[in-house]
């Protein structure tokens, strides 16, 4: 059984932690590019190049693009034939949470208690989400996810009449309610199906996969570039200031679920979209 | 046309702003969110005075990043106003002059901005490593052990934003989208 430290783990994220909060994905980039050139608003496509200026500024200068720098989530694959030594995975997340937020000038932003409200100071615990895979790796993905966006995140169990139909006006129903306090231009995580909890998760998951790429499902790609068509001409527009950018992607994830039940889940994530990835 | 504008702010400023000015803001200003408009509004409520004088001020609704070794401060980006409107409408009676934040107000604060004379102005959010930039001298006045959320008296220089409500009642928000609207829902 192959080996992997604490140690290993700790370091890993906390680098993790500060990269994603300085370096904009080229993902982004792109999508800013993008959205740049068919901007409708002169007042939107300020916005979006004052982002683009943004974002270079925190690469270049190492500091972070956002002053929420977010609740740190985890998703980790645990290869069953890899073996943690020298303390367990979750403390090891945490500490590398510490270290990485700390030592990288990050807000803490985690209050301890959700009632008694006291800042935790170190940004911990992290939100950690484990699965095991096959192999012998640990593939470890992260996202510093800003409140704002997710504060206006919805989730509804539809009813399985409600169809295709009710499931779209819901999604643009969550983006409109939004308006600009989301930060738009916005990521829209979908996850239709699963259960309860499930489906809040697969919401959460489908803003892993880079702005750009498709569900591998036909069906699910289709709708999400007919949602993205739609959401766009809402008028929303970068910052909520009008325009015809107000997202620069939809991700859906699907899965099975009860015969009595269609449950939707939309998690937005603002247009500082950051997610990193690596490999133990 | 951006118009510039000195802090602290006074009536005859603040009646030439509307809806969709973008404006470049240049003086004293202070910080407060959450925990912050808590503490302030329990204050109050026991008779005790406000940390610092807030008539004809600006508050910023912004909980900076750790400033890094030789920076004014860390990220100061906006934080979502309707957070702070259950306490807005008080401090307009007491005098607060003008807000900066992002996203919705409720109609209670779009109708004290009127009552009281006042403006919202919105930055980019997200924006928070250019906004730093606009920041010259920070000192913590008051909560200090709220961290991130302490009030802190911050010098900007041409510091951008967009009004957001006037006090003539202009909603740009609003405007805006309707511009831009090709799909009712
Ligand atoms: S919603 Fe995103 S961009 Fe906006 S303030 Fe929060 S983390 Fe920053």
């Amino acid at each position: 059984m192959r080996k992997i430290t604490y140690q290993e783990v700790v370091d890993c994220v906390a680098t993790l932690c500060q990269e994603a909060n300085y370096n904009l994905g080229e993902d982004v980039f792109k999508a800013f590019e993008t959205a740049l050139r068919t901007e409708e608003s002169p007042v939107g496509k300020d916005v979006l190049q004052q982002l683009v200026d943004n974002a270079n500024v925190a690469a270049a200068e190492h500091v972070p693009m956002c002053q929420d720098t977010g609740t740190a989530v985890f998703m980790v694959e645990v290869g069953q034939d890899c073996h943690i030594v020298g303390g367990i995975l979750s403390e090891a997340i945490n500490e590398g949470v510490r270290k990485g937020y700390g030592e990288g000038y990050l807000r803490s932003s985690i209050v301890g208690d959700p009632l008694k409200r006291q800042n935790t100071g170190d940004n911990t615990p992290a939100v950690i989400h484990t699965e095991l895979v096959e192999g012998d790796q640990i593939t470890i993905h992260m996202t510093a996810k800003g409140g704002g966006a997710e504060n206006m995140s919805d989730m509804k169990m539809l009813k399985p009449s409600d169809g295709l139909e009710g499931i779209k006006n819901y999604i643009l129903d969550i983006v409109k309610v939004a308006g600009p306090n989301a930060c738009p231009p916005l990521v829209v995580g979908v996850g239709i199906g699963g259960n309860f909890e499930r489906c809040a998760f697969l919401a959460k998951k489908s803003l892993f996969r880079p702005i750009g790429e498709r569900n591998p499902d036909k069906t699910i790609a289709n709708l999400e570039e007919e949602l993205m068509g739609q959401i766009n001409r809402l008028g929303i527009g970068p910052q909520g200031l009008g325009g015809s950018t107000t997202a620069l992607d939809v991700k859906i994830e699907a899965e099975a679920c009860h015969i009595a039940t269609l449950p939707v889940a939309v998690n937005l994530n603002c247009h500082a979209s950051r997610h990193q990835v690596a490999i133990l | 046309m951006l118009k510039t504008i000195i802090l602290p702010l006074d009536n005859n400023t603040v009646k030439e702003l509307r809806a969709g000015d973008q404006v470049r803001i240049t003086g004293t200003l202070y910080t407060a969110r959450d925990a912050a408009h808590k503490r302030m509004a329990e204050a109050l409520k026991k008779g005790q005075e406000l940390p610092f004088d807030i008539k004809n001020q600006v508050i910023y609704y912004v909980g900076p990043t750790p400033a890094k070794p030789g920076q004014v401060i860390g990220s100061a980006g906006p934080t979502t106003s309707s957070r702070m409107d259950a306490y807005t409408p008080k401090l307009l009676e007491l005098g607060l002059k003008g807000m900066i934040g992002k996203g919705y107000r409720n109609n209670q604060v779009k109708q004290a901005i009127r009552d009281y004379r006042a403006v919202y102005f919105a930055a980019v959010g997200g924006s928070a490593a250019l906004i730093a930039k606009t920041i010259k001298k920070v000192e913590v006045v008051a909560y200090e052990d709220l961290g991130t959320e302490a009030i802190r008296k911050m010098e900007v220089q041409d510091f951008p934003a967009i009004v957001i409500n006037d006090m003539y009642g202009g909603d740009y928000y609003q405007e805006g989208v309707d511009r831009y609207r090709k799909l009712g829902v």
